[in-house]
């Protein structure tokens, strides 16, 4: 079967997601007659500026239209490989963030007692001196006190930078407590991940696995391609312990009980290795399943790979019957069979992955009840899988080039794509269960092929990437680290630990309790710092990210820790800088705070160093810029850390004569250059702009984007677009690109000799072990195949006493904390409810609309029940981060989301139940460090009468100084109508 | 009490809502709420924006909630609820005044507000509850169409579709001439069987509904035979692969 591909739109066809016959306009627009005195074409705008959108992390491109100063409307950018056009429910209500009366207006300096939110504002070169001061003084002394976590940034190339210019170790942003299992399993194992570096191919799958998903990760997109999925016919299969949102339309919900997702997938691989149908063909070529593995229990390489005296790795070629370089071509590599080379029994790979998952204890029936679905189910979406893989292959007619220079006539399809995201992410089995959704995609052979999951560019890149952690001296007096504070270690001689075997990062990620934490550990930075273990800090330094409410565990303990003070009268944490657009609950938290501006007032840039936008078909990036000026006395945060960072003398921001090296943030777009050639934009590059990828800085390299529509995209010629990893022109055009540093395939790790490495360092073996306290900890984790175990707090507390699951969801409108001063989306939801199954609340006497207690093994929240048949039956779910503590965010007194709004976080902890030795580790993936929100265990206790109210409270925050009033009636528009019918009456 | 028009051309604009892909998001409630707030009956008014009782006037809604279906199985429905423009719409013949009228020319039912009395009969008319009043302003909204977006010469032609339309990210909003049978969206109505809401009613909604398409629950795929064990998993492996 042979699939075309799309024509490309030209210019002026209809393009765009939205451009189905029936959605386009009629084909005689000209107004009729009707003479009813409509004004059926008014002016809309003066003027359409093209950027970026920042309701949610998706990013898409967005036309803002602005009338007489004024945002008039904003709507999604049609030629944009994001969005292609279409605007979230987020997006489309940009308009009440940026005219948010919680924004904040003028650096703020505390006045009152931390936590009081009593300040004063002060003009910025007071901030700006305050800080500066603080940094230089810790900077000369010792640079690792300087804890610089930077939240839901979306400039890390930059912020990471400036913490490698500063010296400190201690940086990262919020990726720790977001899906770090995701992208840590994803590079380790196919060398990219779900999401920002990948994508299902919506086009020609014809089967699609959908497991728990975040709403921004990623929004639009998932939403164009279920849409194209379901137009197509293809089958949608929702694993998800929720049935809202996308797992409403699914053709097939599986309402899964949480964390037992890699069990199921296990499952499914005991099914299909059983039966034999698997991608051998695709194994042999693009995986390390034939590379041969020692066995030799007891040996420091027990469990590595074999290599020849040239460090070349070795397969068995059935053939010639002899041990060969595994990654070379024309070799005839066995999965199967254990052979002696040079003296040394090993067996490849594959064969290690079908004794693992043959094993009984993987079948559909032994694994149903804790999955909480039926073992037939289970039967049958494996023998769906391969019915879609296998039976409804295809060739596309697309010639290519493998990586030996064979040419290929067409491009083999199996049209089976994924996309996993939170659900699987924030457990503490999440990596391994990552790994092991990836495990069956390969075992299928559907990662990079039509129809299956495809990468998007610079990804993908070796299994793991470079570059390693830099900072394993814990940072040295105005001295720059080696490199990035944040990267992927290879083993445990690239872990951050101090003489003792201790962690060197406050956050401990890099040490034993967090060895491939590759995003840091933000949720860990304030319990870490207040108890100054491993050390105590002098400044904590946070952006955009609300620790002191939904974005913490323990968030009453949060709050706690961050007034602790010592016998002495001073804070633990001795200063804390805060940077934020709106007054958030963690502003009353700061010393010192720092405004920043609106998502329509600022530069920034999406850029492939950091978290792309890229699309399958080809890589992009983009910008935004100031569409509107701010009227207050703010700038962009981006702006004040190259300010402060000249003002402190960091190395890459001043010139050899002292001076600022960038005038602000967009100087150092256009002219910053991480490698020679390689910046923070790739789009027209070089002196006279003409360059893509590498290419000398050009001056006008951001006018060239505001002419294109706010974004750079580059599309691959046909022959590049698949088989990515093994793909000659692909990895060329990628090294032309300065996305991988050599044009070698890149092989998928279904075993991990890395993880593996931490094991034996575990056993006893190498330079560098674990305190005898954490090898079994370790040894257990550290498996070099996939493996499920029990999530940790279940796993301590047992079903007894906390018999239910409890998570959280996003609503599709609302981005974390954001959307509650949206005077739009808290229309749409201003508390949230307790989702509770209708037979469970029946069992537990509970009716629709009670008030019930939610308690676990940590604390207490009380929250108001909302009856449902859609959600596993052992779990209980809410909507995240619509309560909200009274007097944040310019919400007036009885606002519901202060008053019946609740936080599920007051009932997590952030440490794990304590182990039979009484310790206590953060409640987090032990192999990457990720926040295991959803590992949460509860019992609901129905209230008495008279308790309507959301518990814990807290005291109410005071507003900023100056804030404006909060209007009573909104009547935003109006003011486009009246210019209108002046315009009008003067006509 | 209000005539409605002779019609005086068969257009009868509307929109066609596909509840197979609607995931709820919000996004058309959104952008309508965007354009409208500035558009033909701006503002779409906020009361108490920032306090304990947020409302405000919308021209469109989504209400998500759960159905038992007839076989017993539970679903969660999407429901996105505005004006249909009916073909014999109660709340334009209820109206005391003529603020409520029919155009003639395209079907789409409107509010003058210069004759709007505020006296809500088109509201207790209406049984879809798509009428907004805007106590503010004391006139009733409701859905435009966007007649200031469709016809409008200072949008790009591509723009000149209903908001909700243009930024749907599923894509299950579609717009067009429901009174010509040979229109894209009349023969999409037609292919996938296109509704009425509530057609017992007799108004004759102009917009439909497009059902969920059969969810394919299973898939026919031939179960899979085992191997036998390990031992018959090697035997399959054993040939000849290539690299």
């Amino acid at each position: 079967m042979n699939a075309p591909t799309p024509p490309v739109p030209g210019p002026h066809a209809p393009h765009g997601a939205n451009s189905a016959p029936t959605q386009r306009p009629l084909a005689d627009n000209r107004a009729p007659n009707e003479g009813d005195g409509v004004e059926t074409s008014p002016t809309v705008s003066d003027e359409v500026r093209k950027t970026t959108c920042y309701m949610c992390a998706c990013r898409c491109g967005i036309d803002v239209h602005i009338k007489d100063g004024v945002v008039r409307y904003i709507a999604g950018n049609r030629d944009h490989p994001v969005n292609r056009g279409v605007l979230c429910g987020k997006g489309s209500a940009g308009i009440m963030q940026h005219y948010s009366p919680s924004r904040l207006r003028k650096p703020l300096l505390r006045v009152g007692e931390r936590g009081k939110g009593e300040f004063k504002e002060i003009e910025w070169e007071e901030a700006l001196t305050i800080a500066a001061d603080r940094l230089r003084h810790i900077r000369a002394t010792d640079p690792k006190k300087l804890a610089f976590f930077t939240g839901r940034d979306q400039s890390q190339s930059l912020t990471g930078w400036w913490a490698s210019q500063f010296g400190t170790p201690n940086f990262s942003a919020h990726g720790g407590f977001c899906s770090v299992n995701m992208a840590a399993a994803g590079l380790y194992t196919i060398g990219g991940a779900f999401w920002e570096f990948g994508e299902p191919d919506w086009e020609r799958a014809r089967y699609f696995l959908l497991f728990g998903v975040a709403e921004d990760h990623d929004s639009n997109p998932i939403k164009i391609g279920i849409g194209r999925l379901k137009a197509r016919g293809a089958k949608v299969v929702s694993v998800n312990p929720c049935r809202t949102g996308y797992n409403a339309v699914a053709d097939e919900w599986l309402g899964i009980r949480p964390g037992t997702d890699g069990l199921f997938v296990m499952a499914l691989i005991h099914e299909l290795l059983k039966a034999g149908r698997v991608d051998l063909d695709y194994l042999a070529k693009f995986t390390n399943a034939h590379v041969l593995v020692i066995r030799d229990p007891g040996a420091a390489d027990d469990g590595l790979f074999l290599r020849d005296a040239d460090g070349k790795l070795l397969a068995f070629d059935s053939v010639e019957k002899r041990a060969v370089d595994a990654l070379s071509a024309e070799i005839h590599p066995a999965l199967v069979g254990e052979v002696t080379v040079n003296g040394r029994r090993c067996v490849p790979v594959f064969q290690l992955l079908a004794e693992r998952y043959l094993d009984p204890s993987y079948a559909p029936d032994a694994v149903a009840e804790r999955c909480g679905l039926p073992a037939d189910t289970i039967r049958r979406i494996a023998a769906e899988l391969a019915e879609a893989a296998f039976e409804q292959s295809f060739e596309l007619a697309v010639p290519w080039t493998d990586w030996a220079g064979r040419r290929h006539e067409t491009m083999r399809g199996r049209p089976v794509a994924m996309h996993a995201m939170r659900g699987i992410s924030a457990h503490s089995n999440g990596f391994h269960t990552c790994r092991a959704i990836h495990l069956l995609q390969v075992l299928l052979g559907t990662v990079d092929v039509p129809g299956g999951f495809r990468f998007k560019p610079p990804f993908p890149k070796p299994a793991p990437p470079g570059p390693k952690p830099a900072g394993k001296d814990g940072g040295k007096p105005n001295t720059p680290l080696a490199g990035m504070p944040l990267g992927f270690v290879t083993g445990p001689e690239d872990l951050l630990l101090d003489e003792s075997g201790g962690p060197v990062r406050i956050d401990k990620a890099y040490s034993w309790e967090a060895p491939i934490a590759a995003h840091g550990l933000m949720h860990m930075v304030i319990a870490n710092a207040a108890k100054g273990d491993p050390y105590r800090i002098d400044t904590l330094f946070l952006y955009m990210a609300n620790m002191a409410w939904n974005s913490s565990m323990n968030t009453a303990g949060t709050m706690d820790m961050l007034t602790a003070r010592d016998a002495d009268g001073g804070y633990k944490i001795p200063f804390i800088i805060y940077s934020d657009a709106y007054a958030s609950e963690t502003v009353a938290y700061a010393d010192l705070v720092l405004p920043d501006t609106t998502y329509l007032e600022r530069h920034d840039c999406i850029s492939l160093l950091d978290r792309p936008i890229s699309h399958a078909d080809g890589p992009g990036d983009a910008i935004r810029w100031p569409v509107m000026e701010p009227d207050r006395d703010v700038r962009p945060f981006q702006t004040v850390l190259i300010d402060l960072g000249a003002r402190v003398g960091l190395p890459g921001l001043v010139k050899e004569d002292g001076s600022p090296r960038y005038r602000d943030y967009a100087d150092y777009i256009v002219h910053h250059e991480r490698t020679p050639g390689i910046g923070p934009l790739a789009g027209w590059r070089g002196a006279d702009g003409t360059e893509h990828g590498r290419g000398a800085p050009n001056p006008e390299q951001l006018d060239r984007y505001i002419e294109h529509g706010g974004f750079w995209h580059h599309e691959f010629a046909p022959g590049e677009r698949y088989y990515k990893m093994a793909n000659r022109d692909y990895l060329e055009t990628a090294v032309r690109m300065g996305f991988i540093p050599k044009a070698e395939p890149i092989v998928f790790q279904l075993y991990s000799e890395v993880l593996q490495k931490f094991r034996l360092a575990a056993r006893g073996h190498g330079a560098v072990q674990p305190p005898d306290g954490e090898r079994a900890r370790i040894e257990a984790h550290f498996d070099p195949l996939p493996i499920w175990y029990v999530p940790f707090e279940e796993a301590a507390e047992g079903d007894a006493d906390y018999p239910l699951h409890a998570i959280t969801q996003r609503p599709m409108h609302m981005y974390h904390s954001w959307g509650s001063q949206n005077a739009w989306l808290r229309q749409i939801t201003n508390q949230n409810r307790l989702f509770v199954h209708r037979g469970t609340a029946t069992g537990l006497g509970i009716s629709d609309d009670d008030w019930v207690w939610i308690e676990s093994r940590h604390g207490r929240v009380r929250g108001q029940v909302k009856l449902v048949d859609g959600v596993n039956p052992n779990t209980v779910w809410t909507w995240n981060a619509i309560g909200k503590r009274k007097g944040a965010w310019r919400l007036k007194d009885g606002a519901p989301e202060g008053e019946r709004g609740f936080l599920l976080n007051h009932a997590i902890s952030e440490l794990t139940p304590p182990d039979a030795r009484g310790r206590r580790y953060s409640n987090s993936d032990p192999v990457t460090g990720q926040a295991a929100w959803f590992d949460l265990k509860v019992r609901l206790i129905r209230c008495t009468s008279g308790s309507e109210c959301a518990e814990p409270q807290f005291e109410k925050l005071p507003c900023p100084p100056n804030m404006p009033a909060v209007p009573e009636t909104s009547h935003f528009g109006e003011s486009f109508r009246k210019e209108r019918e002046h315009e009008e009456a003067g006509r | 009490m209000t005539s409605l028009p002779h019609a005086t051309s068969d257009v009868r604009l509307g929109l066609v809502i596909d509840l197979d892909t609607c995931v709820g998001c919000q996004a058309c409630v959104t952008a309508c709420k965007e354009w409208n707030t500035g558009g033909h009956m701006a503002p779409l008014t906020d009361y108490d924006p920032y306090g304990a009782a947020p409302d405000g006037v919308w021209f469109n809604r989504v209400h998500s909630y759960e159905h038992t279906k007839a076989d017993g199985c539970g679903e969660t429905v999407h429901f996105p609820r505005s004006c249909l423009h009916c073909e014999t719409p109660a709340c334009v013949t209820v109206c005391p005044t003529g603020a409520s009228y029919k155009r003639a020319s395209d079907g789409i039912v409107l509010v003058d507000e210069d004759k709007c009395i505020g006296c809500k009969l088109c509201s207790w008319a209406c049984p879809y509850g798509a009428r907004e009043f805007d106590t503010d302003v004391g006139v009733m909204k409701k859905c435009t169409l966007c007649v200031d977006r469709i016809y409008n010469e200072n949008l790009p032609e591509a723009d000149r579709v209903p908001a909700c339309v243009a930024s749907c990210p599923t894509g299950a909003r579609h717009f067009g001439d429901l009174g010509d049978p040979a229109s894209p969206v009349s023969q999409l109505i037609a292919e996938r069987g296109g509704v009425d809401l509530m057609p017992e009613l007799g108004y004759r909604p102009t917009n439909k509904y497009l059902p969920p398409r059969t969810r394919k629950a299973a898939e026919p795929a031939p179960a899979l035979t085992a191997t036998d064990g390990v031992g018959g998993l090697l035997g399959w492996v054993d040939r000849i692969l290539s690299r």
